[in-house]
């Protein structure tokens, strides 16, 4: 068994409010391994995004990680000083935003966008960067030339396309993509994932993918981890979550996809609405809209059971 | 609680609880009342502010605290008296430039179309226009007086209220509650008055402290031209008069530096109020009230990166 | 193109306005505007300049639409009349040798307080609850709210009279002799200082706190936490993508707020008798010389229409979305 990447240990992030704290992530445990791509999935509000700016540590207030480590190469990214993460921002982890029209700076070129990445990191003149940023255009398939253009003059598929140019720029081990394509068509879509795939076999960088569109992602993913109300529900390899998911919310979920490539359907297609995280429900937050709940689930906190080798569920009937 | 759901209803009621949470509103709010305590009986107990006292230009002394102006006056009892016409004229001309923006902007947001394009056309004229210059020319031609006065102060004033208030208008009129009365069929009238205005008070309110500020400003300054009635006793004329019997030349200091101060303190005690209030309204500064606080309490320093807080297991 | 072609047609529009204002104000006076005018100045004036004044304004016997031709055609061609301060010089030429000290002490100022104010606000959004952002707005918006002419007097009579750093008041030395030359010069400056200084003073607050405030929203914005996320120093996170986004909003009110500084200034030239259109404003007013007045006016708003216009060429190299929506 290879190390992981990055292995996420007991991971708590709150929102400090006036009203006391919410915890969007809740004593998360996740590893990504090296070259894999490991999605999660969840609905809106579930703490998946959360959990996305949390490893870069780049959450802006009122959010503070109050528990865990967060160990990537070796080092606990939790402990690291300012000057530390600067330098390890982008170098060894980037990230691709879920609007590429809110994530590029609406007033400077995108070309200037890539080249001031790659000039923060490496010793390059400006002459050097700016080639490569033409070249890191036309790796995801868009002209030398449009490095020049600003963000409103291009289309929405080709915006998210810079955002994942952008983030290649410094090859990096891990790239983060936070919901990469909801603002996206069903066909352009599906081309920058193929995109996406074909840039990770070259390069191979691990992949974080971040969705709420689960046939999706078990179908681009080697390994799906499932949130629901901040915490991990289930997290195994993609085939075996597809024909037998152990966790009755993950059954919930696929019961309710049609199973057509290129259908687009929202999650929320179990009866009920997940809690709030304000005030979430005692034991198993699942429990106000599971089938299969009994006494106990209302009390008792389930606890991640390995079910099979390599895939975990946190429901104690889970086999 | 989201913004639009504070800034919904009673605008007084949201005031309230910034001047009760806020120190720099609570201390706006009582250097106002203070103000507000010797505009209405200042007049009565300061005594006549034209009386000849002494002789002219006295320093500052146990008889005269603020000395006495190039006529002989007591500069204290002047200060005393002016305070309610000038504060008076402030606020009734805050209020009716507000009156006339909300007409104006109001109208233009929520009927939109033509209507809306010709009233924009209108007051982003009046804005661009120089107010101080046209206030002058329009009031060179009428009697002088506070009334003039107020009067060239509404018409050069309102068109920065009308741009806001129109688009404050238009973006309620985009909120659901709104669609549905115009579907429910009721009348334009109706929705004006119980939908759009109602959700625009708290807005309202910090508009007509703003043009407060302005107004008692612009005031003072047409008064320091000559053109308020000179022989009247207001923070302006008092001005008027200390330029016109040379109060720098003769080193006078005490004829112009209290007047001046008060129009500062009133205009600074109101911009404290309506930031006060900015504080407790936007969500983004509220939020990053609490979090601050947890991490000073935690001995950290809010920094640049995700705060790392470890919970005391 | 379009979009500035379009903002040149609401200046004409605006510019149009002003003239407008001007010829129907002596009309809407109460009573007969002729009788009622130059009833004020019978026995002050000669025979021949209440003549000129019934030119200046159209007073002819004609009716209203062609006095109001008549006026419109007279200003086209930039005759505003004649002076009644002044007399017989006319109002053109007496508020064109005014004109270049206003501008230049105003136009200086309003720059020089938008540039300051503007990196006071950014640091004040850096160092968030640092002196910068809990003192510093409040003193200065204390500065703000006190009147420009009174901060002038103040000024005057601290650094002017008491301390005696400074002239006393005037655009130059009365033995200074105009030129083109570094000695006139700086003592045009020394003159210009303390002026210039109450001017950027009395409106430094406002530039603060509005940059401030976009700042601190735009600093919670995706590209700025991507900027953030990509690891660049935090100087060029604040200034190139923070600063250079939150500059847009102040570029728009700063022409806006044009009319109401250069407003300000006017009364500032008065305190120092600068020889600017303030100083010749308070004249006009003593003197009830209602043509000079007018021009004034006009003039003004010309000179603010026209950096208006130079704000949205500003706005529309700062900003490219303008540009390519315009097009």
């Amino acid at each position: 068994m290879p190390e992981p990447l990055l292995s996420i240990r007991d991971l708590c992030v709150d929102y400090v409010t006036a009203r006391g704290h919410v915890r969007a992530v809740d004593s998360l445990n996740l590893d990504v391994m090296p070259g894999e791509i490991l999605g999660v999935a969840g609905e809106s509000g579930s703490g998946k995004s959360t959990l996305a700016q949390a490893i870069l540590r780049t959450l802006p207030p009122p959010a503070v990680i109050s528990r865990g480590t967060v160990r990537f190469e070796g080092r606990d990214l939790l402990e690291l000083s300012e000057d530390e993460l600067q330098k390890l921002r982008w170098k060894r982890i980037s990230m691709v935003f879920q609007s590429a029209m809110d994530a590029l700076n609406p007033v400077t070129t995108i070309g200037e966008q890539i080249t001031d990445t790659i000039r923060a990191h490496e010793n390059v003149s400006q002459a050097v960067a700016d080639r490569r940023a033409g070249e890191l255009l036309e790796r995801v398939g868009i002209a030398a030339d449009r490095r020049r253009s600003f963000a409103h003059q291009l289309s929405g598929g080709m915006r998210q396309r810079v955002g994942i140019a952008l983030a290649l720029a410094l090859e990096p081990a891990l790239v983060i993509l936070d919901e990469p394509t909801t603002a996206l068509d069903v066909i352009v879509e599906r081309e920058i994932l193929e995109q996406i795939r074909e840039l990770q076999r070259q390069l191979g960088f691990a992949v974080m993918f971040i969705t709420h569109d689960l046939a999706r992602m078990l179908e681009f993913s080697d390994r799906v981890a499932v949130f629901y109300a901040a915490r991990l529900a289930e997290a195994g390899p993609s085939k075996d979550m597809t024909t037998d998911p152990a966790h009755p919310y993950t059954r919930g979920l696929l019961k309710a996809f049609p199973r057509v490539h290129g259908a687009r359907e929202e999650l929320a297609s179990i009866p009920g609405s997940p809690p709030s995280l304000q005030n979430p429900p005692a034991g198993c937050r699942f429990h106000p809209r599971c089938t299969q709940a009994v006494a106990s689930c209302a009390t008792d906190t389930p606890l991640l059971r390995e079910v099979r080798p390599g895939h975990w569920a946190a429901c104690p009937f889970a086999k | 609680m989201s913004a639009p759901d504070f800034a919904r209803g009673n605008g007084l009621a949201a005031w309230a609880l910034a001047i009760r949470r806020d120190r720099k509103a609570l201390a706006g709010a009582s250097l106002l009342g203070l103000f507000a305590l010797v505009a209405v009986v200042g007049p009565w107990v300061a005594g006549d502010p034209t009386a000849l006292v002494g002789i002219p230009l006295q320093a500052p002394s146990a008889a005269h605290w603020l000395g006495t102006n190039g006529q002989g006056q007591d500069v204290l009892t002047q200060l005393i008296v002016g305070t309610r016409v000038s504060l008076a004229l402030g606020f009734i001309v805050g209020l009716l430039v507000v009156l006339i923006g909300a007409l104006v902007g109001v109208t233009a947001g929520y009927f939109g179309g033509r209507v809306d394009g010709a009233l924009s056309v209108f007051s982003n004229v009046f804005l661009v226009l120089p107010g101080m210059p046209l206030a002058i020319v329009i009031a060179a031609y009428l009697p002088s007086g506070p009334f003039t006065v107020g009067l060239v102060l509404v018409v050069t004033g309102w068109a920065w209220n009308a741009r806001v208030l129109r688009s404050q208008a238009l973006a309620l009129r985009r909120r659901d509650f709104v669609a549905a009365a115009i579907v429910a069929g009721e009348s334009d009238f109706r929705i004006l008055m119980a939908e759009i205005l109602p959700n625009m008070m708290s807005v309202l309110v910090a508009q007509v402290i703003g043009s407060t500020v302005y107004a008692i400003g612009a005031q003072v300054g047409l008064e320091f031209l000559g053109l308020g009635d000179v022989s009247r006793v207001t923070w302006g004329t008092m001005l008027y008069w200390a330029q016109n019997d040379s109060a720098l030349l003769t080193g006078s200091w005490w004829t112009f530096v209290p007047a001046g101060l008060c129009v500062a303190l009133v205009g600074f005690a109101l911009t404290l109020l309506n930031s006060g209030f900015d504080e407790i309204t936007n969500p983004r500064l509220q939020l990053e009230r609490f979090w601050r606080v947890h991490l000073i309490r935690r001995g950290q320093l809010p920094g640049r990166s995700t705060p790392v807080v470890r919970e005391h297991a | 193109m379009r979009y500035l072609l379009k903002r040149l047609g609401f200046y004409l529009v605006a510019a149009w306005a002003a003239v407008t204002i001007n010829f129907f104000l002596p009309r809407l006076m109460p009573g007969d505007p002729a009788t009622a005018l130059f009833a004020r100045f019978k026995g002050k004036l000669a025979p021949e300049a209440i003549d000129a004044l019934r030119a200046t304004f159209g007073l002819t016997e004609g009716p209203l639409w062609s006095q109001y031709l008549t006026y419109l055609s007279h200003v086209l061609r930039g005759e505003m009349g004649v002076s009644i301060a002044y007399f017989p010089a006319p109002v053109s030429q007496v508020i064109g040798t005014a004109l270049g000290w206003t501008l230049f002490l105003a136009g200086s100022a309003v720059v020089l307080s938008f540039v300051i104010g503007s990196l006071l606000g950014v640091a004040a959004a850096w160092w968030r609850r640092g002196w910068v952002d809990t003192w510093l707005p409040s003193a200065l918006v204390f500065a703000g709210a006190l009147p420009y002419f009174w901060l002038a007097m103040a000024a005057l009579y601290l650094f002017g009279f008491q301390l005696g750093w400074f002239p006393l008041g005037h655009a130059y030395a009365d033995d200074s002799v105009p030129g083109w030359t570094l000695a006139f010069a700086v003592d045009v400056l020394r003159h210009a200082a303390l002026p210039m200084f109450t001017i950027v003073l009395a409106t430094l607050g406002g530039w603060l706190l509005s940059m401030r405030n976009t700042m601190i929203s735009v600093l919670g914005s995706d590209y700025v936490n991507l900027a953030r996320a990509k690891g660049l120093s935090p100087a060029r996170v604040v200034l190139r993508y923070a600063a250079r986004n939150a500059l847009l909003p102040s570029v728009t009110s700063f022409g806006m707020a044009l009319g109401f500084v250069l407003g300000g200034s006017l009364l500032t030239e008065i305190v120092f008798s600068y020889p600017g259109q303030g100083y010749l404003l308070v004249q006009a007013v003593r003197n009830q010389d209602y043509p000079l007045m007018q021009g004034i006016f006009l003039v003004i708003t010309l000179a603010v229409l026209g950096a208006n216009w130079v704000v949205d060429l500003v706005y529309l190299w700062l900003d490219a979305r303008t540009r390519d929506s315009a097009s």
